[in-house]
């Protein structure tokens, strides 16, 4: 149930917002953090960081009802599970080291399939510096022994900071005098300074808040399909390595697939519009996705769902004592969730420290953030709208092939096309800043000279001994 | 040894002193002893282990690398981009806090140290 007073609380929706100063935390101020996934539990790990700078004392409750520590559905929340370099790096540089219990892999290139042949991309460091992770304790049936919950990790460190979690399901929010009830299944209620709502893009309560008649609108979500083939670790390294594998497969319908290896794992992530069975057979029936399984054969997988995923952020995500971060708020478009989670926890908890927790505090502080990845996310759609093109077109797709072999063969070569690639897969680099990298002339005249090269005969790469096997793969017919 | 990273031997040279630098590491598991030279002489000005960063001032100066970084038994280490790093700072300044704060000790302790030096001449 979600009952707020009125339409004001939205304030940017109503254009009444109320002034800031009076809506700020305080010593002793307490703060609900619903749902502990990563946005949560690094809201509640930056707030109680920032609080402490400036000798703040305020309490955090995380509530979560689920247990990490379990494996398959009861433990999961049903992700991919990529860690991209740049977020990598930003953590690495928080001092949030991520151990190798919960890296499941480090990965340090993407593998592009193609019906036209495969081109390895090596990470520009020659570093791994992608985290392969589980956000539970591992597919259903796994062994729990030695790995550890990316979604667990984060909610320790978030404890270790002070937060207190609540392992409770939480049904409820609504205003409360000029403060925040929080309504728990159990029969727990209790009142906040701030709440904030990190409970992913599937969670019930946004969907009350819409339709309690707020002017609110939660996020648009597109399913997709994730599930876990058990190799084992030999298999992996033999067949997959440490490489994401992605596919530009001219099939309707989708969008972008990926087979993740973790551990004694692989994770398959697919989107597409509207993912169903016939989608799933037809990618599953492909050439190049068999030629990545042992003998061609793809084996039957051990855990799988058909989770939704934010495609356009919640409006507004904010209001007076609340805010919607993670998934349930703004995201990047189809990459680097985590990386967005990780910047809107950030921006939020400045905002609630630094600045207070009214609806015009966060449409002046938080608004920002969450309007520039939306921006960024129209270039995104522009990018994998081109990709979609690409995958339609073989002419296309050989160019695009030629190129980047050309690039991986060469060390002294620029690698455009290789960096445009990297950047889209990995989610490295702002949507804006790649596609900004496709106007400049020399990728497009370097481009307009690979889609000749690529479609004439004699076009196998030569001098490129870690194109070898790609080289040996390159379709020039 | 840790899934990120680069691996690095024991003994094996990281940074060299007097060479330009673009970019900072991170420490992800292992010990590095920071060493600068003088006068064809070696001074070792501490060790520093998982968690630690270094290479940052480089960074901010645009200057060359003031030690040299070695590593004491094997290491990994993960490299931090300029462009990622600066324009991270840009985008969300408090990312520079951790870096301040541990360049504000390191300046704490050296003057610490240089003071007794003082005391003992």
């Amino acid at each position: 149930m979600v009952a707020l007073d009125g339409l004001s609380l939205f304030g940017s929706a109503s254009g009444d917002l109320s002034p800031g100063s009076d809506r700020t935390l305080v010593d002793g101020s307490r703060v609900a953090v619903i749902g502990a996934g990563p946005a949560g539990s690094m809201f509640s790990y930056f707030l109680l960081n920032m609080a402490g700078t400036i000798a703040l004392d305020i309490d955090v409750d995380l509530f979560e009802p689920r247990l990490f520590s379990h494996c398959g559905p009861a433990g999961c929340n049903h992700c991919g599970g990529v860690v991209s370099e740049s977020l990598v790096q930003r953590l690495a540089t928080e001092g949030i080291a991520l151990p190798d219990s919960v890296v499941q892999r480090g990965l340090e290139s993407y593998t592009l399939h193609m019906d036209v042949g495969d081109v390895e991309i090596a990470t520009p460091m020659h570093e791994r510096r992608i985290a392969a992770i589980y956000r539970g304790n591992g597919p259903r049936e796994s062994e729990p022994l030695k790995s550890q919950s990316f979604d667990g990790f984060l909610q320790q460190l978030a404890s270790k900071k002070g937060a207190n979690l609540v392992h409770r399901l939480v049904t409820g929010v609504r205003s409360d005098a000029d403060r925040m009830r929080v309504d728990c299944a159990d029969g727990f209620s209790d009142v906040y300074d701030l709440v904030v709502l990190a409970s992913g893009v599937n969670s019930r309560l946004e969907k009350d808040i819409e339709e309690s008649g707020a002017q609110f609108r939660r996020p648009n979500r597109i399913k997709t399909f994730i599930c876990e083939f058990k190799l084992g670790q030999d298999v992996i390294r033999e067949t997959l390595g440490a490489s994401m594998h992605v596919f530009l497969l001219d099939i309707p319908r989708l969008e972008f697939a990926a087979l993740i290896p973790k551990g004694d794992y692989v994770t398959l992530a697919l989107l597409g519009d509207d993912v169903n069975e016939e989608l799933m057979d037809r990618f599953f029936s492909a050439p190049e996705v068999r030629n990545c399984f042992s003998g061609g054969r793809i084996p039957k997988h051990v855990c799988h769902c058909y989770p939704r995923m934010n495609s356009g952020g919640a409006k507004p995500p904010f209001a007076d004592r609340m805010v919607m971060i993670g998934d349930c708020g703004t995201t990047r478009l189809f990459k680097d969730g985590i990386g967005a989670a990780y910047r809107a926890a950030k921006a939020a908890a400045r905002t609630a420290v630094f600045h207070g927790v009214s609806a015009a505090d966060f449409e002046k502080h938080y608004l920002p953030m969450c309007q520039k990845v939306e921006v960024d996310n129209r270039y995104g759609r522009v990018l994998f709208g081109v990709a979609s093109l690409v995958q339609r077109a073989r002419f296309a797709r050989r160019g695009v092939l030629h190129m980047t072999v050309s690039e991986q063969g060469k060390s002294e070569r620029p690698k455009r096309m290789s960096d445009v690639l990297w950047d889209l897969f990995s989610g490295s680099a702002p949507y804006r800043e790649v596609f900004l990298r496709t106007l400049r002339p020399a990728y497009i005249a370097d481009l307009l000279r690979h889609l000749v090269a690529g479609n004439i005969g004699s076009s196998r790469i030569d001098g490129n001994p870690a194109a070898g096997k790609e080289g040996e793969r390159y379709d020039t017919h | 040894m840790s899934s990120l990273g680069k691996h690095y031997e024991d003994g094996e040279v990281i940074v060299h002193q007097g060479e330009n630098g673009n970019c900072m590491y991170v420490i992800q598991e292992g010990t590095v002893d920071v060493i600068a030279s003088a006068d064809g002489r070696e001074l070792h000005l501490r060790s520093l282990g998982a968690n630690d960063f270094f290479g940052e001032m480089a960074l901010f100066e645009g200057e060359t690398r003031t030690a040299t970084i070695r590593s004491n038994g094997p290491s990994q280490i993960l490299t931090i981009d300029k462009k990622s790093l600066l324009g991270g700072i840009h985008e969300d300044p408090s990312l520079a806090f951790r870096i301040l704060q541990t360049m504000s000790y390191r300046i704490r302790d050296l003057t610490e140290r240089l003071a007794r030096c003082e005391e003992e001449t």
